[in-house]
Parts: structure tokens; C-alpha cells; sequence
């Protein structure tokens, strides 16, 4: 009887957005008569952070301080369509939408500035909301001045319409053939764990992961989805499910007292670390990082258990019974 | 890697609700309150299968405090539409149960009251007649000639351009295999899951006095909600006015459609705001789930490591309805084979129907299990045939250039610097010829096709 030490590897790939496409979202920006930029989205923030990146693209493209970008979200009336917040689409489709967005508005923010400064607009170089004619930074003025003089000199709007679709493409029924993602990431995770041959109970030790998102808008989000994906993963290979006896119904959960999930006692040491290789099509490079998180855990910890006591469970969820009972039969088979 | 440096994209700038969630001052859909608000509850099926004969709601209705019960004859059109906007059909499940009930949990009238506790306590009081039927619940006995068909169209399948599952096929697997040193077979299988949100499907409907509906949801997908909640009440969608936004957790639960129409409908019938936010025991055992999925891998392997034929039966379970599995089975199809180069691949995927509640979206669903299965089975390669983990994934990995069985040419590929980065991060030192490859050498594993 005693404990044994494993690693598994696991390497994956995650397509951003919905298979085959079809599936828009559009934004609007104004500005308001003192240079705040209002961002006009009827997408959902489930927690994942997208108000907070989605302010850090618009602030971007506009060239505006972060602090001026109000990110409205969440109401039919006052924002156009947006498919949703899933299929890891939502930083690459919204992002995308919102850059167009941002375009418009900023060329019509430096026409009004151009005109008040008696220069080309193409000479104008706008950052973190100073505006400066090129090769002569002495003559400068600011998104406050020029925001004013647009509502109230000119009468001029400073706004912007944004929208990104892939076109939905189709699917050959004899081959399959289809056009599935927009872009691909990928990650890979090691895991080490340690199996008790006597009880068959896991413990994930711990979870180091490569994870390739294209461009990284807000790092720290970025890792927050690898640590909380790191441990949805796990639950999935080692606690989860709604029917313990499936296909059967028997002992069907109904709350957290049975419907057993990690808690901080539970998480292993978890390391990761990311490399930035751009999209060609998302906002400034992103790949959708949201979904994949929680994918290359399962196969890793599985491939560890085997690794650590030379026994195969793949059916999910790896329990200490089905551990215990697949030793039994490797210890009949080798007696 | 030649990234350009940028301004704020890039900085880890504090995230804006960040506060707010932990201090508890988020306002989610459970924190709205209007004065005479109603409150509803679901009377569920008790059993997984069966007739109905009779739902007698004459005691619930009388209960005091009752205002009205809801029932199928209520709702204008009487199916839940979520895949007829992105084109998938038949419709095949009723908002209300009002002819058969497919699963145990499923919707049949909804009681509307002056209080939750009144509401709970006159659910118990609807008297339903149903006659049981014996459930089915194993795929493989859904698919087999001996099952009896629950679904109207004759089968127990989702039917794909005319065939029960979707095809994969890429090169000529059956003569591949023959011609391959080993042959390796792996099963997989994943057991439903719970999304577990902090955050339980809640909805409030506030009837306003310009005829409009205030919906307060914790949809996923705003739109998305609106469109199909105007198609079951039959009314324009600019009717409605969807507030949203925030969502305590949603990991694919929450693009259902399933409270909004019905909250609808009772504040349209009641003319009053009406709040249904559902226990924890509704939303594990009614709320749709991940999927099952039970899939067979036979592959064909090559002394050097190299696959050269990848077979790949898949079944999903579906539960009782479509919900949305269709399209899941189609995304999991393409990813069964993984990311590799192989020459030679078939995949089978089915989306069968069972008498359990149904399994819908679920963060990564269709590629989640797609990758579990792939993982294990490149692991379970490498160790038959006496190869290093890493690098039987190194010389597979596939490559910028090549053509993936979906018949799309791979365009940005870092599966490989993942792997490499992945040792490094460990301190394990790869093997120079394994550290030297890259995702960019089209022919660093032999070029076979592309």
C-alpha cells in the first residue's frame, strides 16, 4: 500500500467563436460634450472581465484615456444586436466591432480638431487624448476642447458604428468539409499527481500549462481564466456529475451537498505561462482564451493517474472507486 | 514573438466590476424588486416518461393568495424556438408539456402568487394524471432497432441532411488501416455536469404601462433571448426591452431561453411584475446539463510514431430535446480528429435522444470532450508503442500549410511552441531535434499531405 507520484501531459486546441460562423455583433460610441466616450454594447459580462478589456480596446483605437471610456452594457433599447457572450467569442467579436467603431469616431473627432486647429486632419496625431500636429507638438489642443467645440461650435457628431461578422458558411454532409473557427488557440498542461492504491483517492499536486491566446489585451484576466479553468478542469476529471450511476438515474444530485465541487483546499499549485503569436483577424491579435481553460486539466490529470498506478480510467469522472476497481482487475490479470 | 508593444491593450488595468462583486453591491436579475410583485413556481413532471391524461389546477386556483396558474394553452406558440434562428429544425420542445412528458423536471404549469411560499404551496396542490411509459436512458439502446421512438420523427437521433449523424470523412481510412503497424483502440466517456453557477436562472417581468415588458434576465445572450421570447408570445420583439449584462456565472447555462417566456406570459396575464428565480435543486436537476458523450477511437499507427488513420465513433446525449445539441455534435465532429496531421480520418458523431433532462451549452461543449478523448489517446499511443509522451505529440502536431480533415488549410498553429514551452516551464529538457521543430515547418513531420 502506498502513494504513487505521476505526470501527464496533455496538448490541446481551442477554435474562437461559433462553428461556421454567422454570428455578428455591433457596437456604438458617442462622445459626450466633455470628451468621455460612451460604448454602446448589448453583450454580457458573465464575470470573465469583458466591461473592463472591451474599455481597454476602445480606449486604444480612440487614442482616449482609459478613465474617459464608459462601457454601457446589457439593454435592448439603447445598444444594437450582439449574438451572445459563449463559443469563447466574446473579446474577439465585440473587440473587433468596437475598434470599427472607434475608427469612425475618432476621424470625426479629428476633423472637428482639424478644423479648429487650421491643419490637415491626416497630420494630426492623437494620444491618450492630446492632439498634436506631426513635427510640431507645440501646437496642441485636446479631446475636452474639441468635443466642446463640436457640440456647441460646429454641430458636428462625434460617433462611431461598429459591427464584425464571419459569414456563416456551410457544411458538406458527405465529407464534413466546413470552415469551423475564426482562429485557433492552443495550450498545453502538465500535470503531477499522487494516487493511494489503498483508498484510490487523487490529489492534483499541481498543473503548469502553456497557453498561446494571440494577444494578450489584460494580462492578469488572462491569468485569472488559466487558474479558475485550471480548477473547473480538474472537478470535471475527478468530482463532477448529475448522475453518478449514468446512464441510470439513480442518485440523481440536487445540491452542493452531494454535487461535490473543489474548494480552496483542493487547488493545486497552479503555474502557467503565455505566449502571444496575433490573429490575423482579431482585435489587435486576440484568440478567444475563454472556454480552453478548463480542457487540457482533464486529459492530463487522466494521463497522470496512469503514469502514477499504470491503469486507464476515461470514463469521467475519475472517482477513488473506479481507481480502485480498475487495480483490482490489472492485480487479477497479472496474478 | 514580434508583438507590437501598444498602450493600455496590454495592462493589466484593474477590472471595473472587480469591487463591486466582492463587496456584494453588484445588482443581479434576484436584486430587483417591484412593488406588487408576484411571484411564480413550476409544477414539474414526476416521472421521465409518460401521457398525459389530466393536469386538474382547480385546488391550486383556489388556493389563497393564488392569482393564476399558466398552462400550455396560455402560450401563444408553444414551442421553445432557440435553434430556428440559426436555422436548425424541427422544433421539438413544448414551453409547457401538455401531450407527453419527456423527462422528469419538465415544465407543465407554472402557479403565480402574491408570495414564493404561497406559489410553492399550491404547486403541490395540481392533481396530473399521466400515464408512464419506461423510460429510455443508454444510448446505444436509444439507437438499437429495439428501443421505441420517443421523438415524433421516428428515431432517436438528431437527422443531418437526411442521415442520423454527422460524417467526417478525409482520405481513405479503411485502406490506411491495413497498412498500419499497430492498431490502437481507446474508449472515452464523460458523465453529465452541472454548470454550477454562484448565480441561480432568475427573471423578473414588469408589465409597463405603455404596453411594453421590462425583462430583467441573466441571459447569456440578450438578443438572442428577446428574439425567441417574442416568437413563443407571438408579439414584436420592440415589445420588449431586455435589461441585462451582469451574470453570476453562466459557463453555457443561461443561453436556454427558459425563464424569460414564461415570466412573460404571466405578467401579461396578470398584469402585474412577476419575479421566477429557481432553487438550487432546479437548477441542477431541471436546468439543462454538459452532454454524455460516449466515443471509440481506432487508429492506425506507424512504427515512427506516425498516425496515419484516425476512426472515431461519438454519441452525445441530447436528454429529451434538441436544446443546443445539434449544433454541438457538428463542432465536436470537427474536433474529434485533434489537432494532428493525419492523413486518413472518419468520424461518426450522433445526436441521440434519452427520457433525462436535456444537455445543452456548456463551456468548450463539443471540443471538451473531443480533447479529453484525443489526449488520452495519444497518450495511450505513445505508451503501446514504446514512445516519449511528448514527442509523439511533437511529430503529429499539426503544422501551418497543412490541410486538417475539415478540409481547412492550418493557419496559425503554436501547438508545438505550447509543448516546448510546456517542458521548459517544468524543467524538462526536450531532446534537441524536438526542441528545433516548429509549427512553421511544413514538412517537419514528413509534409504528408497539405
Amino acid at each position: 500500500m502506498a502513494k504513487h507520484y505521476g505526470r501527464g501531459i496533455a496538448a490541446v486546441n481551442y477554435p474562437t467563436g461559433m462553428n461556421l460562423g454567422g454570428d455578428p455583433t455591433q457596437a456604438l460610441i458617442f462622445c459626450q460634450p466633455t470628451g468621455g466616450f460612451s460604448v454602446k454594447l448589448a453583450s454580457t459580462d458573465l464575470g470573465q472581465g469583458l466591461k473592463t478589456v472591451i474599455a481597454q480596446i476602445a480606449a486604444e483605437a480612440l487614442g482616449v484615456p482609459f478613465d474617459s471610456v464608459i462601457v454601457d452594457t446589457g439593454d435592448t433599447d439603447s445598444a444594437p444586436h450582439c449574438m451572445g457572450t459563449f463559443a469563447s467569442r466574446a473579446t474577439h467579436r465585440v473587440g473587433n466591432a468596437v475598434i470599427m467603431a472607434a475608427n469612425e469616431a475618432r476621424k470625426a473627432l479629428l476633423d472637428v480638431a482639424a478644423e479648429e486647429m487650421e491643419a490637415a486632419p491626416e497630420d494630426l496625431v492623437l494620444e491618450n487624448g492630446e492632439i498634436y500636429v506631426k513635427g510640431a507638438p507645440e501646437r496642441k489642443t485636446n479631446v475636452f476642447n474639441v468635443a466642446l467645440a463640436a457640440h456647441f461650435k460646429y454641430g458636428k457628431t462625434i460617433s462611431g458604428r461598429g459591427i464584425y461578422l464571419k459569414q456563416k458558411s456551410s457544411l458538406d454532409p458527405e465529407t464534413g468539409a466546413c470552415d469551423p473557427d475564426s482562429t485557433e488557440a492552443h495550450a498545453t498542461t502538465v500535470a503531477e499527481v499522487e494516487v493511494d492504491d489503498e483508498t484510490g483517492e487523487i490529489k492534483v499536486l499541481r498543473l503548469a500549462s502553456a497557453y498561446e491566446v494571440g494577444r494578450q489585451i489584460n494580462p492578469e484576466m488572462v491569468k485569472g481564466q488559466i487558474v479558475s479553468g485550471a480548477v473547473m478542469g480538474m472537478s470535471h476529471a475527478l468530482m463532477e456529475t448529475v448522475f453518478p450511476y449514468y446512464p441510470a438515474l439513480d442518485h440523481h444530485t440536487y445540491s452542493f451537498g452531494e454535487y461535490i465541487i473543489p474548494t480552496a483546499l483542493d487547488i493545486p499549485e497552479i503555474e502557467s505561462v503565455v505566449l502571444e503569436y496575433p490573429s490575423s483577424n482579431g482585435p489587435y491579435g486576440v484568440k478567444g482564451v475563454g472556454e480552453m481553460t478548463a480542457n487540457s486539466p482533464i486529459p492530463a490529470i487522466v494521463n497522470a493517474i496512469y503514469d502514477a498506478v499504470g491503469v486507464w480510467v476515461t470514463d469521467l469522472p475519475v472517482t477513488p472507486e473506479k481507481v480502485l476497481r480498475a487495480l483490482e482487475e490489472k492485480s487479477l490479470e497479472t496474478h | 514573438m514580434g508583438v507590437k508593444q501598444l498602450g493600455i491593450v496590454g495592462q493589466s488595468v484593474k477590472r471595473r466590476d472587480g469591487i463591486g462583486h466582492v463587496t456584494g453591491q453588484t445588482q443581479y436579475v434576484d436584486d430587483v424588486f417591484y412593488t406588487g410583485m408576484l411571484w411564480l413556481k413550476m409544477v414539474r413532471s414526476p416521472i421521465s416518461r409518460g401521457i398525459i391524461h389530466g393536469i386538474d389546477t382547480s385546488k391550486a386556483e383556489a388556493f389563497p393568495g393564488v392569482v393564476t396558474v399558466v398552462t400550455a394553452k396560455d402560450v401563444p406558440n408553444n414551442w421553445y424556438t432557440i435553434l430556428c434562428l440559426i436555422g436548425v429544425e424541427p422544433n421539438d420542445e413544448p414551453v409547457l408539456a401538455h401531450e407527453e412528458v419527456m423527462y422528469f423536471g419538465e415544465p407543465i404549469c407554472a402557479i403565480v402568487a402574491e408570495t414564493e411560499a404561497i406559489a410553492a404551496e399550491a404547486a403541490g396542490l395540481v392533481k396530473l394524471d399521466i400515464e408512464e411509459l419506461p423510460p429510455v436512458l443508454d444510448m446505444e439502446f436509444a439507437i438499437s432497432p429495439d428501443a421505441p421512438a420517443i421523438k415524433k420523427w421516428g428515431n432517436n437521433t438528431f437527422m443531418y441532411d437526411g442521415y442520423n449523424h454527422r460524417k467526417l470523412r478525409f482520405g481513405d481510412f479503411e485502406k490506411a488501416i491495413q497498412q498500419a503497424d499497430h492498431v490502437i483502440e481507446g474508449d472515452y466517456s464523460l458523465s453529465p455536469i452541472e454548470h454550477a453557477p454562484i448565480e441561480t436562472h432568475c427573471c423578473v417581468v414588469k408589465p409597463e404601462p405603455d404596453g411594453r415588458l421590462t425583462v430583467h434576465s441573466n441571459t447569456q445572450a440578450l438578443y438572442f433571448t428577446m428574439d425567441n421570447t417574442a416568437i413563443i408570445l407571438q408579439v414584436p420583439s420592440q415589445r420588449l426591452h431586455m435589461i441585462g449584462g451582469t451574470v453570476g456565472g453562466g459557463f453555457g447555462g443561461k443561453v436556454d431561453v427558459i425563464t424569460e417566456p414564461i415570466t412573460c406570459i404571466a405578467a401579461m396575464k396578470t398584469g402585474r411584475p412577476v419575479k421566477w428565480r429557481w432553487t438550487r435543486e432546479e437548477e441542477m436537476r431541471k436546468s439543462s446539463t454538459r452532454a454524455g458523450v460516449k466515443m471509440h477511437y481506432t487508429d492506425g499507427v506507424m512504427k515512427d510514431g506516425r498516425i496515419i488513420a484516425r476512426k472515431v465513433r461519438s454519441l452525445e446525449d441530447s436528454g429529451a430535446y434538441h436544446r443546443h445539441s445539434p449544433y454541438g455534435v457538428q463542432k465536436h465532429m470537427a474536433n474529434l480528429p485533434g489537432p494532428y496531421t493525419i492523413p486518413n480520418v472518419w468520424v461518426d458523431a450522433y445526436c441521440v435522444y434519452t427520457n433525462r433532462q436535456p444537455s445543452s451549452a456548456m463551456r468548450g461543449f463539443g471540443v471538451t470532450e473531443a480533447t479529453f478523448a484525443v489526449e488520452c489517446q495519444m497518450e495511450r499511443i505513445a505508451r503501446t508503442i514504446g514512445m516519449d509522451s511528448w514527442e509523439i505529440r511533437l511529430i503529429n502536431a499539426y503544422r501551418n500549410g497543412q490541410m486538417r480533415p475539415v478540409r481547412k488549410v492550418v493557419e496559425d498553429a503554436t501547438l508545438i511552441e505550447t509543448i516546448q514551452a510546456a517542458a521548459e516551464l517544468i524543467g524538462y529538457e526536450l531532446p534537441a531535434h524536438l526542441k528545433a521543430m516548429s509549427s512553421d515547418d511544413y514538412a517537419g513531420n514528413g509534409g504528408h499531405h497539405g
